[in-house]
C-alpha cells in the first residue's frame, strides 16, 4: 500500500468556483429547515431538490457530454458533494445514482445502456438502488442466493434484497445476482443487473428504523421478467464491477460529513454562548483536527480517481478512518453540552444529537462495515 | 524518492545507525555525528540560494524531514534546519552548533530566572530556542543547569538559566508575519513522529510476518490483522497531518495547520506505540530489540511542544473566533500556497 503516495491535492480553481453559487442556491433552498431534519443528509430524500440541482447542472458533473453529463469530473463532483453534505440537503434521490451507479454504466455498459441512462441520471429522471445484502448474506456479499436465470428473452430473476437504501423511491436496482454457478462458488458466476422497479413481481417493503424514518426497504423478485440488455458489463464479472464501484462509495466526503450539520450547529450554539471552557475548545479542535486531515486524505483520493485510477484499499482507510469521527462527533458534542449545565440548548440542537446518536452506528455499517474494511487494508498490507 | 531524501536516507541509515543512536542516549558525544550531518551541507537547506542556501520550502523538504524520524536521529537535524531559516527571515544570523526549540512548558521568573521543561534534544543540543510571552531568545545550553534526574535514555531535557547570558540571541518578537517559536517547536515534530510512526509499521508488520504460533504466523488471525490496520490508519492520518504542518510556500509553518498536525499525530501516537508493543509481544519492551528506539520517541514527541490538548484547545479557539463554518476554516487553510519568493 502506498501511504507515502498520497500528497495533498488542491481542487483546480475552475471547479472550486462552483462552490459559491452552490451555497447561495442551498441557502435559499434549505431556509428553515430545522438540523435535524437536515442531519438525514444523503438519506433525506426530495425528488424535486435532486431535479432543481439537474437544472442548474450540478448532477452527472463526472459523465460525459455526450451522455448529457457536465464532463467536469470528480473535484467538481466534490465540492458540489461537500455543500450538499455540510448543508444537509435532501440529496439521496440522486445521490447513489451520481456517486456511482451513473459512473459504473459509463464504464461498463454498452452505447445503448448508456444513452438510455445517463442522460437520465443527469437530469434527476432515474434514480438508482443498489441491491447487494441480502437476508442471508450481508458482509458475506459472495454467498448471495438471489438468481437471473438466462431465458430466450432475457433473464428471469428470482430472490430479494434487504437493507436497500431508497428502493422505495428509485426506478432501477443494480443488483448483484448469481446467473450461473452455486452459492458455493463464491465470486465467480455473478453478475450485475439492472432491475427496472416497476416490473411485474417486484415487492418493495420498506422498513422503519429507529428514528421513526424509513430509507432502506426490503425487495423481492418473484419470476421477474427481465430483459436481455438488464445485464450491465460482462455475465460472470459481477464481483469485479462491485468492487470497481465501491471505490467511488467509499473514498467521498459522505464519509465524513456524516454528522457535519451537527458540528455547524453546535458551533453556531458555541458562538451564540461563548466560553473559554477547555473541554468544549478542545473537543472543538480535535473535531477539526480529524475532518481536515480526513478532507486531504478524501482529495488525494480524488485525485486518483481523476487519474482514472480506483483506489479500493485506500478507500477502505478514509471509510473507517471517516465513520470513527461521524460517529465519535455526537458523542463528543453531547459530552460537552453536558459539562456546560448552565448553558441552555435548544430542543433542534438536541432533537439533531439524539438523531445522530440513534443513527450513527449504521455509519460503519452502510457501504462495507468496519470489519470488512479492516479486512481490505489487512490485504493490502500482504497479511492476507 | 527525491535527491534530497535520497542523499539524507543514505546519511541517517549509515551513520545514526541504532548503535550509534544508544551510545548518545546514554551519554555519549554527540557531535561527531552532528559534523557529519552539517559538513553535508545540508544544514541550510532552506535558505534562499543567494544566502548559500538550497532555497527549498516547507512542502518541498517534509519527505526528507520524515527521514529524521524513520530512523529514530539522535540530534535535532529537522529544528535545526528550521530555526536557522526562521532566524534568518527574522534577519538573524544562527549561531553555529545545534538548536533546539522549546515548547510551551517555559517559566520565566520574578528574579530573571528563565526555565524550559520537556524540550525535546535539549539534552544534546547547543542551543534553545525558546519562547517567555513576548522574549524570543536562543539560549545557550552550556550556561544552563539541567533540571533534576533525567529521563533514562531521553534525549530530552529540562534547562534552567540563573540569567539571561550575554551570549544569548535575542530576537524581536514583534514580527508581524513570523510564526512564534511554540509553533515551530510543534511543526517541527510533526515529521518526526510520522517518520518514527512509519518505522513502528514496519518492523510490526515484518514481526507479525515473521512471528509463528499455533503453527501459523500471527499475520494471520483477524485479531491481529485487525489491529495492525487501525495502526496503518493512524500512520496514514499522521503522515497527512504532518504533511499539513508543513504546507507553506516558504519556512514558516502556518499556526492553524500546526495545531491541526500536532493535535492529530500526538492523539495518533500514542496508539501507533500501544498496538506496536502489543503486537510485538514481550520482545517488544527490550532494550535489546529497536522497536523501543521508536516507540519512546513517539511518546515523547507526543509530550514535548505542546500535546494533544494544548493545541486542540488553540485550534477550538481559533474556530470559536473565526466568523464562518467549520467547512470555511478547513479550506481557507488548505488551500493551495503561492511559493514564497
Amino acid at each position: 500500500m502506498t501511504i507515502d503516495a498520497l500528497d495533498l491535492n488542491f481542487i483546480p480553481e475552475e471547479d472550486e468556483a462552483l462552490r459559491g453559487p452552490v451555497r447561495s442556491f442551498l441557502e435559499e433552498t434549505l431556509q428553515g429547515m430545522p438540523a435535524d431534519r437536515r442531519a438525514r443528509s444523503w438519506m433525506g430524500f426530495d425528488a424535486d431538490f435532486s431535479r432543481a440541482l439537474a437544472e442548474r447542472g450540478w448532477l452527472g458533473l463526472t459523465l460525459p457530454k455526450e451522455y448529457g453529463g457536465a464532463a467536469r469530473g470528480p473535484f467538481a463532483r466534490f465540492v458540489v458533494s461537500e455543500e450538499l453534505l455540510t448543508a444537509g440537503a435532501p440529496v439521496s434521490a440522486h445521490w447513489i445514482a451520481d456517486r456511482q451507479s451513473g459512473p459504473l454504466i459509463l464504464k461498463y455498459g454498452t452505447e445503448e445502456q448508456k444513452h438510455f441512462y445517463l442522460p437520465r441520471i443527469s437530469r434527476a429522471e432515474a434514480f438508482f438502488c443498489i441491491g447487494m445484502s441480502e437476508p442471508g448474506s450481508g458482509s458475506d456479499l459472495a454467498s448471495i442466493r438471489t438468481r437471473a436465470t438466462p431465458t430466450d428473452k432475457g433473464w428471469l430473476l428470482n430472490g430479494s434484497k434487504i437493507w436497500t437504501t431508497n428502493a422505495q423511491h428509485s426506478h432501477y436496482m443494480i443488483a448483484l445476482v448469481r446467473t450461473s454457478g452455486e452459492p458455493q462458488d463464491r465470486y465467480k458466476g455473478l453478475s450485475q443487473l439492472i432491475v427496472d422497479l416497476s416490473l411485474p413481481g417486484v415487492t418493495i417493503r420498506p422498513i422503519e428504523d429507529m428514528s421513526g424514518d424509513a430509507h432502506f426497504s426490503e425487495v423481492f423478485f418473484d419470476n421477474v421478467e427481465c430483459p436481455a440488455d438488464a445485464l450491465i458489463g460482462e455475465e460472470g464479472n459481477g464481483w469485479a464491477q462491485v468492487n470497481a464501484e465501491l471505490a467511488f462509495e467509499r473514498s467521498g466526503p459522505e464519509r465524513l460529513y456524516s454528522s457535519m450539520v451537527l458540528v455547524e450547529s453546535w458551533l453556531r450554539h458555541c458562538r451564540e454562548n461563548v466560553s473559554e471552557s477547555s473541554v468544549r475548545l478542545e473537543t472543538l479542535g480535535h473535531i477539526v483536527s480529524w475532518l481536515t486531515v480526513l478532507r486531504s486524505q478524501s482529495l488525494a483520493l480524488t485525485a486518483k480517481l481523476a487519474r482514472g485510477e480506483s483506489p479500493a484499499i485506500e478507500a477502505s482507510l478514509v471509510k473507517d478512518l471517516g465513520t470513527e469521527i461521524e460517529q465519535a462527533i455526537p458523542r463528543w458534542i453531547a459530552d460537552v453540552i453536558g459539562a456546560e449545565p448552565e448553558i441552555a440548548v435548544s430542543a433542534e440542537l438536541r432533537r439533531t444529537i439524539s438523531y445522530l446518536e440513534q443513527l450513527a452506528p449504521s455509519f460503519s455499517l452502510r457501504g462495507g462495515t468496519r470489519e470488512i474494511m479492516r479486512g481490505i487494508i489487512a490485504r493490502g498490507l500482504k497479511l492476507r | 524518492m527525491d535527491m534530497l531524501s535520497e542523499a539524507l536516507e543514505r546519511l541517517f541509515r549509515e551513520r545514526a545507525t541504532p548503535e550509534v543512536i544508544r551510545e548518545i542516549e546514554a551519554g555519549g558525544d554527540p557531535s561527531g555525528l552532528w559534523a557529519e550531518i552539517s559538513d553535508s551541507g545540508f544544514l541550510d537547506i532552506l535558505l534562499p540560494e543567494d544566502k548559500d542556501g538550497a532555497g527549498v520550502s516547507l512542502s518541498e523538504a517534509f519527505a526528507s524531514f520524515m527521514l529524521a524520524g524513520f530512523h529514530a536521529l539522535p540530534v535535532p537535524f529537522v529544528q535545526t534546519v528550521m530555526a536557522r531559516a526562521w532566524l534568518d527571515a527574522l534577519g538573524v544570523e544562527a549561531p553555529p552548533g545545534m538548536i533546539a526549540i522549546a515548547g510551551p512548558e517555559t517559566q520565566r521568573s520574578a528574579d530573571g530566572g528563565l526555565g524550559v521543561r520537556n524540550v525535546a534534544f535539549g539534552k544534546v543540543a547547543d542551543w534553545v530556542l525558546a519562547e517567555f510571552d513576548n522574549l524570543w531568545v536562543v539560549l545557550p545550553t552550556e550556561a544552563a543547569r539541567v533540571e533534576g534526574e533525567q529521563v533514562r535514555a531521553s534525549l530530552s531535557a529540562d534547562l534552567h538559566w540563573a540569567s539571561l547570558p550575554a551570549s544569548a540571541l535575542i530576537v524581536s518578537s514583534d514580527t508581524g508575519s513570523a510564526c512564534s517559536p511554540i509553533n515551530l517547536a510543534a511543526a517541527s515534530l510533526t515529521p518526526l513522529m510520522a517518520g518514527a510512526a512509519r518505522r513502528a509499521l514496519d518492523m510490526t508488520l515484518e514481526h507479525v510476518a515473521e512471528r509463528q504460533q499455533f503453527g501459523r504466523p500471527v499475520a494471520q488471525f483477524q485479531a491481529v490483522q485487525n489491529q495492525v490496520s487501525v495502526m496503518a490508519e493512524r500512520v496514514w492520518a499522521m503522515r497527512m497531518a504532518a504533511r499539513l504542518a508543513f504546507h507553506a510556500g516558504g519556512v514558516q509553518p502556518s499556526r492553524e495547520l500546526t495545531a491541526v498536525g500536532k493535535t492529530r499525530c500526538s492523539e495518533a501516537a500514542v496508539l501507533v506505540a500501544d498496538i506496536s508493543h502489543a503486537l510485538h509481544g514481550a520482545i517488544g519492551i527490550t532494550e535489546e530489540y529497536d522497536l523501543q528506539l521508536y516507540s519512546r520517541r513517539l511518546r515523547e514527541w507526543r509530550r514535548a511542544g505542546g500535546t494533544e490538548a494544548w493545541w486542540a484547545r488553540r485550534l477550538g479557539q481559533a474556530v470559536q473566533a473565526s466568523s464562518g463554518s467549520v467547512l470555511d476554516f478547513i479550506i481557507a487553510n488548505t488551500g493551495a500556497v503561492e511559493r514564497a519568493a
